[in-house]
């Protein structure tokens, strides 16, 4: 299994029945494909609709129904389709139950930066800045480290997405849960051991005697 | 009655230099025929204001291609290294807002609000040079209603007198750019006798079109 498979393997298991949910283009878009059978969740697309699915192998895509990456995608019966306002709306106004983003870093407080990295790569914020605002809860799924370098920093060096606390960040070593005393390790990925994590991490993390294996989705 | 004119037209009263609205998200739901026109009359020194500049060659990236723009306010560039290398040469100003922020200063603009108040960006760059304010124990930004001089809008289909109904996510940021400029210019699929749109399904009314004209459907 690829470390973005067991990512959105590990991701799946946070989405709960009858909840509303916005998944981020890339990485976060595969954990639709893993959601335990009997979990019923609706997942908003930022640029209008709530109901969105995978284009099905055998339609015809149309121009009129994409996702936030313009790529054409299917609805399911019961969609709704809505402007950027309402969509926005949805986001700032508590109504999303949860949003699965990327990361570039992630520190000690919870904060996360991921949309841009001044003088190299200025891609602009898109929905993110107002994803980590407003939904109840923030998933940050990414690698543990980009280029052997950590991600998971004591302080972030990069621009915030916002001041807000993330709330559970997953990787293909760990699950790292946000507390109000720093970054909890709450589980290690199969065949990763705790000492592996923490040389991975430049945060400091909050290491319980026990440490369970990561479950993952079918 | 008709507001219907012929692309030519509806383009060339657009002078140089204006601050042009732009419908669409990634090219979906953007007035291609329209943006097609601004390049083929070689309309320079825009600003535009719309969701992202989609990819090179595609919807509003045919206008960053062809170097007609002179600044854009945007919350995402990044599918479009033709915008990001011109902002690098300073070729093109960009004003970078967060999505949500970026729709309901549109909407503020065309529904007579002077400011909106959000929470998102507090405390990022994006609170740089702006008003605060804390209303019950939560710090919110203060952020300015956007304006343009034009904005042009795609609808899947309109009736003659400019009633507009959208289709799927091509809907995104269309209706709230029609509410907040001075002229605006709509290109429909399929445009209807008045009266075929039921009033339920009208999402842009008329009152706010100014001209209407007939998406170019293209074979092949």
């Amino acid at each position: 299994m690829d470390d973005k498979t067991l990512i959105a393997k590990r991701v799946a298991l946070e989405l709960n029945d009858g909840n509303l949910v916005n998944l981020g283009i890339g990485l976060p878009t595969l954990v639709a494909q893993y959601l335990p059978a009997g979990i019923d969740v609706t997942f908003q697309s930022e640029n209008g609709i709530i109901g969105m699915q995978a284009l099905p192998a055998d339609a015809f895509p149309s121009a009129d129904l994409t996702d936030a990456g313009g790529a054409p995608i299917g609805c399911v019966p019961g969609a709704f389709a809505f402007d950027s306002a309402m969509s926005f709306g949805l986001i700032r106004g508590g109504h999303l139950d949860v949003t699965v983003l990327g990361g570039l870093q992630v520190d000690e407080l919870g904060h996360l930066a991921n949309w841009m990295v001044p003088g190299k790569l200025v891609p602009g914020m898109g929905g993110a800045m107002d994803l980590v605002s407003g939904a109840k809860r923030v998933i940050v799924a990414m690698t543990h480290t980009a280029k052997g370098e950590p991600k998971i920093l004591k302080r972030c060096t990069l621009p915030l997405t916002s001041v807000r606390s993330i709330d559970l960040i997953v990787t293909e070593l760990a699950v790292l849960q946000t507390t109000p005393e720093g970054l909890l390790l709450k589980e290690v990925a199969p065949g990763v051991s705790v000492e592996q994590v923490l040389a991975a991490t430049q945060a400091h993390l909050i290491v319980p005697e026990q440490v369970p294996v990561m479950p993952l989705a079918a | 009655m008709s507001k219907t004119t012929t692309l030519q037209s509806a383009i060339e009263t657009i002078p140089c230099g204006s601050v042009v609205m732009i419908g669409g998200f990634m090219g979906c739901g953007s007035p291609d025929s329209l943006i097609d026109e601004l390049v083929r009359q070689g309309k320079s020194d825009l600003t535009i204001i719309a969701n992202d500049t989609a990819r090179p060659k595609v919807g509003i990236g045919k206008l960053i291609s062809a170097k007609l723009v002179r600044k854009v306010i945007a919350s995402h560039i990044g599918t479009n290294p033709e915008t990001q290398a011109q902002m690098i040469a300073g070729e093109i100003e960009v004003d970078l807002v967060p999505q949500g922020t970026l729709a309901e200063r549109i909407r503020a603009a065309g529904f007579g609000l002077g400011a909106v108040v959000t929470p998102t960006g507090v405390g990022t760059v994006v609170e740089d040079g702006k008003q605060t304010i804390e209303i019950d124990g939560t710090v919110f930004l203060v952020e300015l209603p956007l304006k343009a001089d034009f904005a042009l809008i795609n609808a899947k289909r309109a009736d003659y007198r400019g009633n507009l109904e959208y289709r799927f996510t091509a809907r995104n940021f269309n209706p709230l750019m029609a509410m907040a400029a001075d002229r605006v210019i709509a290109e429909a699929e399929d445009i209807v006798p008045v009266g075929m749109i039921s009033p339920d399904m009208v999402i842009t009314p008329a009152v706010v079109v100014d001209t209407l004209v007939a998406k170019e459907t293209r074979h092949g």
